[in-house]
């Protein structure tokens, strides 16, 4: 029965015409070709016990060496014996991201509210250090948190000033609006790694002698500000989609340019455009490995610099297959959350 | 376009997290004193030269160089903070302040030195270009190399090297280029080519990563010079001084004979260039304003060049670079590391 099941089920969908049954034949014979090899490369003849790289059999992958380093390619150069403080913070946001999933609507705000004012805060003091905690200097921030770190701190503050952005571009205000349109057309057309560079390198070359701006900050808030650029229009997009008539409805109800937008229009507006947010998220996850760049060891830097170790020369597709599953893992975790954001608020009749 | 950009980050450090912290002023020493710690700019990992473990422990040529540095002017050679850097943006750190010394396989050229307000203070490692074959294919020597294919990375100076060697010796070659070292290794191992070039440091690291490292060799031919060195900023003459002079002393101490092993019994030798060298006589320090056990310090705590070299590129160590017959050796045994008398 089920076997019949799927031979309908590919005949209306996989050979449906000539046309269709040459594509699925090519991709099957892709899938025959490439398939069995990487399985038995990466499971069956893999080695994954042992401490050392003449542990591992030559012919599989060596996931010796991920787990070796595993702890490197997650937190970096980060003190071991402080790495709960990382681990903590990221708890902390991934419970309240779950939260605003089973919480009443008008509780939502004050998450909200906590994510973009306060969480920021705790999660600084926790991994940067103080209140009698060890310090730990950005410096020794690294691998797949410093990644979390930056993608975060961007996503937060990238939102909010996008908003702005695209409500200020759309302004009535001459000085509002021209200012916006600079803004974003200026920060649109230079490319990530100009602001890296520009934040890395050559803002302390203008700053006093004797100050100095953390530099792991400078280059997040390039990332959060390049990336509100982005964020701007995406809204913009969602902003221009409103009819007018929501426009004059607000206004007909007495309410305020401030009232207006934040009850009515934005409303409306980001929830056309979660998908668009969230390709600009997903995009600026998949940046961050360029601050490599600027000499900083995100999970990709630690990557390569453990296959730089001498004793574990030649680990580069290892390292590298890693790298991509834990990119694909994430997302893919983003894509389908922003997936379920826009599910829960289509307004839609199904 | 770039000064409304200054500007507008700028504008920005007022309301962003301002910590104090290093301060470019005349005196890296003193700054260091301050501090507490060397910040050393390495690489993002080259092997042998400056590379982690994955306890997260530095090691390397650079990295000892960075903790003579270290052990001179603090008397701890462990108190060195690293800051790994790309090749495109270690000169600028260095200039800003944010490093005290760069100490990462940087080639000492007459454009970086006179024309980036920087200071190359002595060679840590003599590189050169050189070339890998099969030993199957029974060539030992590069003169030999005719109508062959060459595997290179291409866009860098390797690539023109190469041509011009081959030109200058009139022979041929066709060259099959790649953009990463990794791709022209994988296809040189895949019999593609049958030499494969660059920087003979290099080669060391890339023959470990072949399928049959022991049926390579490496020819003996450098074609191109490649002196590696730290570098410093061009305003401090005194700390210039200090970072040449803790890498004279590694050298002049191997060519004396005394290691970090054997340095306390040498204290009761009668030789007063040891003598000197241990500060047990005269006052070396002085005039580098360091205490007078400081060449003491690098030689104990960090070892005689020779020590350095085994340790991290040598014989023993998967890269396996043999000394002898390379410049890397001291000049009285047939190298070119000579350091000028510590008196």
């Amino acid at each position: 029965m089920k076997i019949k099941n799927l031979i309908n089920w590919s005949k209306q969908n996989l050979f449906s015409s000539v046309f269709n049954s040459l594509i699925s034949l090519f991709c099957i014979y892709l899938i025959i070709i490439s398939l069995p090899p990487f399985i038995d490369w990466a499971f069956l003849s893999a080695t994954f016990e042992g401490k050392l790289k003449t542990d591992c059999k030559t012919s599989g992958a060596c996931w010796v060496f991920v787990k070796v380093w595993f702890e490197k390619f997650m937190y970096g150069f980060y003190p071991v014996e402080n790495i709960w403080r990382i681990n903590l913070s990221f708890l902390i946001l991934i419970l309240s991201i779950a939260a605003s999933f089973f919480v009443k609507d008008k509780f939502k705000i004050y998450i909200l509210f906590f994510l973009i004012f306060i969480f920021p805060i705790i999660a600084f003091i926790l991994i940067h250090g103080s209140f009698g905690m060890q310090i730990v200097e950005s410096r020794e921030w690294g691998g797949l948190a410093l990644t979390f770190i930056l993608a975060i701190f961007g996503i937060i503050f990238s939102f909010p000033l996008g908003v702005l952005l695209a409500l200020g571009r759309r302004s009535e205000l001459p000085v509002i609006k021209y200012f916006s349109i600079c803004f974003i057309e200026f920060w649109r057309g230079i490319p990530l790694i100009t602001v890296l560079f520009a934040a890395a390198v050559m803002f302390p070359l203008l700053l006093p002698a004797d100050t100095y701006v953390d530099k792991t900050l400078r280059i997040a808030i390039g990332i959060a500000i390049f990336e509100s650029a982005y964020i701007a229009e995406v809204v913009r997009g969602g902003l221009q989609s409103l009819s007018k008539g929501q426009y004059d409805a607000a206004k007909s109800l007495g309410m305020g340019y401030w009232k207006m937008n934040i009850f009515i229009i934005l409303p409306q507006a980001i929830k056309t455009v979660i998908p668009g947010i969230a390709n600009t998220f997903i995009a600026l996850l998949k940046d961050t490995p360029l601050i490599v760049l600027v000499g900083m060891a995100e999970i990709l830097g630690m990557i390569n610099l453990a296959k730089a170790n001498p004793y574990w020369l030649g680990m580069a597709v290892e390292g590298y297959v890693f790298a991509a599953a834990i990119f694909w893992v994430v997302s893919y975790f983003l894509s389908s959350y922003s997936q379920k954001l826009e599910n829960k608020y289509s307004t839609e009749k199904k | 376009m770039s000064k409304n950009m200054f500007k507008f980050f700028g504008s920005l450090a007022l309301f962003a997290f301002v910590l104090s912290g290093t301060a470019v002023k005349a005196g890296t020493k003193e700054d260091v004193a301050k501090k507490g710690s060397v910040s050393c700019g390495v690489s993002q990992g080259v092997p042998g030269f400056s590379n982690a473990d994955a306890s997260g422990k530095w090691s390397g040529i650079d990295v000892d160089m960075c903790r003579a540095v270290a052990a001179a002017v603090l008397g701890d050679a462990n108190k060195v903070k690293y800051q790994p850097l790309s090749a495109k943006d270690r000169f600028e750190v260095l200039k800003s302040g944010q490093i005290d010394m760069l100490s990462r396989n940087t080639t000492w050229t007459l454009s970086r030195d006179a024309g980036l307000g920087l200071e190359f203070v002595g060679t840590n490692f003599y590189d050169g270009q050189g070339f890998i074959v099969r030993k199957a294919a029974k060539v030992n020597t590069a003169k030999k190399l005719n109508n062959v294919k060459v595997c290179v990375e291409t866009g860098t100076t390797t690539e023109l090297n190469l041509r011009d060697y081959f030109k200058a010796n009139k022979l041929k070659y066709e060259a099959v280029s790649f953009t990463k070292a990794d791709e022209a290794v994988a296809a040189y191992d895949a019999g593609r080519c049958d030499v494969y070039t660059t920087d003979k440091s290099g080669l060391a690291a890339q023959r470990t990563k072949m399928k049959n490292p022991g049926e390579h060799t490496v020819l003996p031919e450098t074609i191109s010079k490649e002196p590696l060195g730290p570098v410093v900023r061009g305003n401090d003459q005194n700390w210039k001084d200090i970072a040449a002079w803790s890498l004279y002393v590694m050298i002049e101490a191997e060519e004396l004979g005394v290691s970090s092993k054997n340095i306390d019994s040498m204290k009761s030798t009668d030789n007063p260039n040891i003598k000197r060298l241990l500060g047990l006589e005269g006052d070396t320090g002085k005039s580098l304003g360091l205490s007078n056990t400081w060449a003491y310090n690098i030689i104990k705590q960090v070892g005689n060049y020779g020590e350095v070299y085994e340790r991290n590129v040598g014989a023993k160590t998967p890269l396996g670079l043999a000394r002898n017959g390379s410049p890397n050796q001291l000049w009285s045994k047939g190298g070119i590391l000579y350091a000028p008398p510590v008196r």
